[in-house]
């Protein structure tokens, strides 16, 4: 299988038809991808698009002979350029991967060996398949890096992979995963870890190694992401893929109900920048009742448990593939009717994305009540310096200047290095500026020698949610004890009772179940791992929520139930947030105002609208530039 | 010739580190010094009678001569001057007991221990690699098996293991001899008397990390471009876990070192554990004092080698504070 032309005439270069595998996990047998089949040829890109445990990395891990675990894997037909893959020995197996079929994952900080330089990555699979005489290598790698737009690639390629920026550092993972020269490359969410704009070069490169020729096989729980790039999608739940089709029909006419809440829970930007907040439209439709597992209801639906469709059939029986045309399949018993041509758009698909009726807009009212109400934490000219690797200080925060008023949500905005986690550190207290004042609730509270000591008294008053709740909880701690830890006053009398009603409290609050009390961080889902850390930090009812990226880490999905439960704790509780995120979408989705942050500084602010419709600085409007839109194809009939 | 710089400017950065380590060691070998220098001063009773041995009775005139003599009449700074002046120019002193400087002394006995303590270190380093890589990664009977081995041999008692490999080797089967240290055949049965326990918890440790190591997605991404299970675990897993091996092998280095005495008694074999042996036996307090700075001197050097080790192993330990 070395040669040029694509295996017997007519066939693609990649066939799956029937894929299903198995995990055996302890005594239970996970059914992780269930009867999947696709299709792709040259210069074609598929994208796989579902959440977390849809099964869609391990269809990727499969097509490269590396389900892992104690698996089964089993196909009608699994065969690239005309070889069966199903019937490849391990050694066999290692002669393609690299070679013919390549590999990208997410994180490039961890997906290359940090001990190893860039280009001895790079290298590597000339090396194993011996592509390369010894002095040749460093030319190709060098080579190789020029291709995937590194610049000074031979600089790079001595560097390690900790020295790069994360764009960089994925542009060399895929220089890895491409050096060889493979016709397939499976990219499983490669821009995930990655700033927006960072996001975008990324997917180009990707657009453009596909016009060379590459079969490109995407996969990604955002649906936005792919939009641009994919020709075909299919949405994978629970091991199935429920829908597919040309990328055009299923993102202008999603016909899965699946589909269609994904689409809606992607944190899409409403053009004309109105505020949705508390119109509960969008996570309710993805809404989780019970845990989900991949075992449950053997011969129904796996949406069934999350449908709002769903009847007693869809529960018992699997959906049978409903075929609207040919080359859009839905598995669904109850699909959602292909809008009528007189009107192009659905009006389903435009519930959302639709500005809310004129009729909502003086109820949410909150600016003007905004502007009565006190200052609660008043930033003022705040300088802070680092030494930077090279030994030379480098400003991370520079003259920052801003004003937060009870009950108002401001959304601070900025990619990697912009300054925005070390404005939340200075907020929170954490870290001294060098120069600038922080006041908090008319108490002096960070910047010209104020202490922790005098801090300390009024601490309770601001709290924190952080981005990766796995890692800031002790992995010992019960629920109930990571929550109780941050209930006041559990040492008084009937202590025990108290503190554990109150934690139920605080759980219910957030839209957890007493039953989670007992279950320890690692049991957790994602998306449950935030809602504890948001209960903990709600215990001692602060004043001001300090929001660190706390969505970064999650699924669209589970992103947009989180966005509509801290929208809807703001409402309920009146608490103020500064909400910080390298996301426009998801700073959208909660703010009333917003900052915009580049090298430090404070590049832009104001009203969330009018940041959005009329971005006066040329970084903004790259930013927003940049988020990626599923809805750019309904745009498009729109204007028809 | 582009390529040097960046090469020669690593090269550079290392060399530096290593100075600053130096220079770190030194002062903690005199501190060494200094504190065994103070543990003379505060032993009990007059040096004269314990350099005469109890047995000895000398006139007071011949007890002020030796005084003198060995300068203990001198006020206690310039003691410890004159005894630091001693240690720069590398002389020890002279042994009480047999007259002559301790520097010889040492000087004879110290290659059979060096040779003993590198060759079982050397052993165990390769018996833990093989042991660890071969059997990582998989349930199966080789593994159970390997590693009670290593359970087993990490819990034995040197001199025990020493004198049943001498029964078995030496005296039934007569492949090895039993005693001295003439040939390399002689080094074999104490080297793996000492390397076998230090083997078992090396593995340990190393399969551990290898393991830890090949959860990563590196490894995912390694294999995806080719790479074999054994090829993963040689050019990427290995390194990773390296960094505790490294360490732990530079703290066996230094307590063999010192504890070679057991197994040097056992086959006989001249060493600084026999010399030690003696000199505290009859308070020969200059050889004590000299083999005392030796270990010192030994495990300042081997941990700022191991440093320096994890410096040049992990690129990303090379911050502008660790350089």
């Amino acid at each position: 299988m070395s040669g040029p032309a694509d295996g017997p005439a007519g066939e693609p270069l990649l066939v799956v038809d029937g894929l299903d595998v198995t995990f055996q996990v302890g005594g239970e047998r996970v059914h992780a991808v269930r009867d999947v089949s696709f299709t792709l040829d040259r210069g074609e890109c598929l994208a796989i698009v579902g959440e977390s445990g849809s099964g869609k990395s391990v269809t990727a891990r499969t097509l490269i002979g590396l389900t892992g675990g104690r698996s089964t894997v089993r196909a009608r037909r699994l065969s690239f350029d005309g070889t069966d893959l199903t019937a490849l020995t391990e050694a066999r197996w290692r002669a393609v991967r690299g070679r013919h079929i390549g590999l990208v994952l997410q994180d490039a900080l961890v997906s290359l060996d940090p001990l190893r330089t860039v280009g001895a990555e790079v290298a590597e699979p000339l090396h194993v398949h011996r592509l390369a005489a010894r002095d040749e290598v460093a030319g190709r790698v060098t080579g190789t890096l020029a291709d995937v737009g590194v610049p000074d690639p031979a600089r790079r390629a001595r560097q390690y992979p900790h020295q790069l920026s994360g764009g960089l550092r994925q542009r060399a993972l895929i220089a890895s995963a491409i050096a060889a020269g493979p016709r397939l490359l499976l990219a499983d969410e490669p821009t995930t870890a990655l700033d927006v704009t960072v996001q975008a070069q990324v997917l180009d490169l990707l657009r453009r190694l596909r016009q060379e020729g590459l079969a490109l096989l995407l996969i990604s729980h955002d649906l936005a992401v792919v939009a641009g790039l994919a020709d075909r999608i299919a949405v994978m739940y629970g091991g199935l893929v429920v829908e597919g089709g040309p990328a055009e029909q299923v993102l202008r006419d999603p016909r899965h109900p699946y589909t269609r809440a994904l689409l809606a829970a992607a944190p899409a930007l409403h053009t004309r920048g109105l505020h949705t907040r508390g119109l509960h439209t969008r996570g309710s439709q993805l809404a989780v009742p019970v845990p989900w597992r991949p075992g449950a209801g053997p011969g129904g639906c796996p949406y069934a448990a999350r449908c709002r469709l769903a009847d007693e059939r869809c529960r018992t029986e699997l959906p049978t593939p409903a075929e609207a045309d040919p080359e859009h399949r839905v598995l669904c018993w109850h699909p959602v009717p292909s809008p009528d041509p007189a009107s192009p758009v659905g009006p389903g698909v435009l519930a959302v994305d639709e500005p809310p009726p004129p009729a909502h807009v003086p109820t949410g009212g909150v600016p003007t009540e905004v502007t009565r109400s006190e200052v609660l934490l008043d930033v003022d000219g705040l300088s802070r310096r680092f030494r930077g690797p090279g030994g030379a200080w480098q400003h991370a925060v520079d003259n920052v200047s801003f004003q937060l008023r009870a009950g108002e949500t401001l959304g601070v905005v900025g990619e990697s290095g912009s300054g925005k986690t070390t404005v939340a550190r200075i907020v929170l207290g954490l870290l001294a500026p060098d120069a600038g004042t922080v006041r908090f609730a008319g108490v002096r509270w960070n910047g010209d020698g104020v202490l922790e000591r005098d801090r300390r008294p009024h601490r309770r008053r601001m709290q924190a949610v952080q981005q990766d709740p796995l890692s800031s909880f002790d992995p010992r701690y019960t629920v109930e004890r990571i929550v109780g830890e941050a209930v006041a006053g559990t040492r008084r009398r009937g202590g025990r009772r108290a503190r554990r009603d109150r934690v139920a409290g605080l759980l219910d609050q957030v839209g957890l179940g007493a039953n989670l009390l007992g279950r320890r961080p690692r049991d957790l889902s994602g998306g449950q791992r935030q809602r504890v850390t948001i209960a903990r930090a709600l215990a001692p009812a602060p004043e001001l929520l300090v929001c660190d990226e706390p969505v970064s880490a999650l699924d669209v999905s589970i992103q947009a139930q989180i966005l509509d439960l801290l929208a809807d704790l703001q409402r309920d509780l009146g608490v103020t947030m500064l909400f910080i995120s390298h996301d426009l979408a998801v700073i959208h989705q909660v703010s009333d105002r917003l900052l915009v942050m580049q090298d430090g500084r404070i590049v832009e602010s104001g009203e969330l609208g009018q940041v959005f419709a009329q971005p006066a600085h040329l970084y903004t409007r790259e930013l927003l530039a940049a988020v990626p839109r599923p809805a750019e194809p309904t745009a498009r009939t729109m204007a028809r | 010739m582009r390529a040097v710089g960046p090469v020669r400017r690593r090269e550079r950065t290392l060399l530096r580190a290593a100075g600053r380590r130096l220079a770190g060691a030194a002062a903690v070998v005199l501190g060494a010094a200094t504190l065994a220098f103070a543990a003379l001063q505060l032993l009990p009773g007059d040096p004269v009678a314990v350099l005469l041995g109890p047995a000895t009775s000398a006139s007071p005139q011949v007890r002020e001569q030796i005084r003198a003599d060995f300068g203990f009449d001198e006020p206690l700074p310039v003691r410890y001057l004159h005894y630091l002046g001693q240690l720069v120019t590398g002389d020890l002193g002279r042994s009480y007991q047999r007259q002559q400087p301790v520097t010889t002394l040492i000087g004879e006995q110290l290659w059979p221990t060096v040779q003993l303590v590198a060759a079982s270190v050397t052993l165990a380093v390769v018996v833990a690699v093989v042991s660890a890589v071969v059997t990582t990664g998989r349930r199966s009977a080789l593994r159970t098996l390997v590693e009670l081995v290593e359970l087993v041999a990490l819990s034995t008692p040197h001199f025990w293991l020493g004198i049943v490999l001498l029964t078995v080797f030496s005296f039934r089967l007569h492949v090895f001899p039993a005693a001295g240290a003439q040939d390399l055949a002689a080094l074999v049965l104490p080297a793996v008397t000492l390397a076998l326990p230090v083997a078992g918890v090396l593995a340990q440790v190393l399969r551990e990390g290898i393991e830890t190591a090949l959860e990563q997605p590196f490894v995912v991404a390694a294999r995806a471009r080719g790479r074999s299970r054994l090829g993963v675990r040689l050019r990427h897993a290995v390194r990773h876990a390296a960094a505790p091996l490294l360490t732990l092998t530079g703290w066996a280095t230094g307590s063999l070192l010192g504890g070679a005495v057991l197994v040097e008694t056992v086959f006989g074999r001249p060493g600084l554990g026999s010399l030690t042996l003696q000199a505290v036996t009859s308070r020969d307090l200059p050889v004590v004092l000299g083999v005392v700075l030796l270990s010192a001197t030994a495990v300042v050097v081997l941990f700022t080698l191991v440093d320096l080790a994890q410096l040049a192993l992990d690129p990303r330990l090379r911050t502008a504070a660790a350089l």
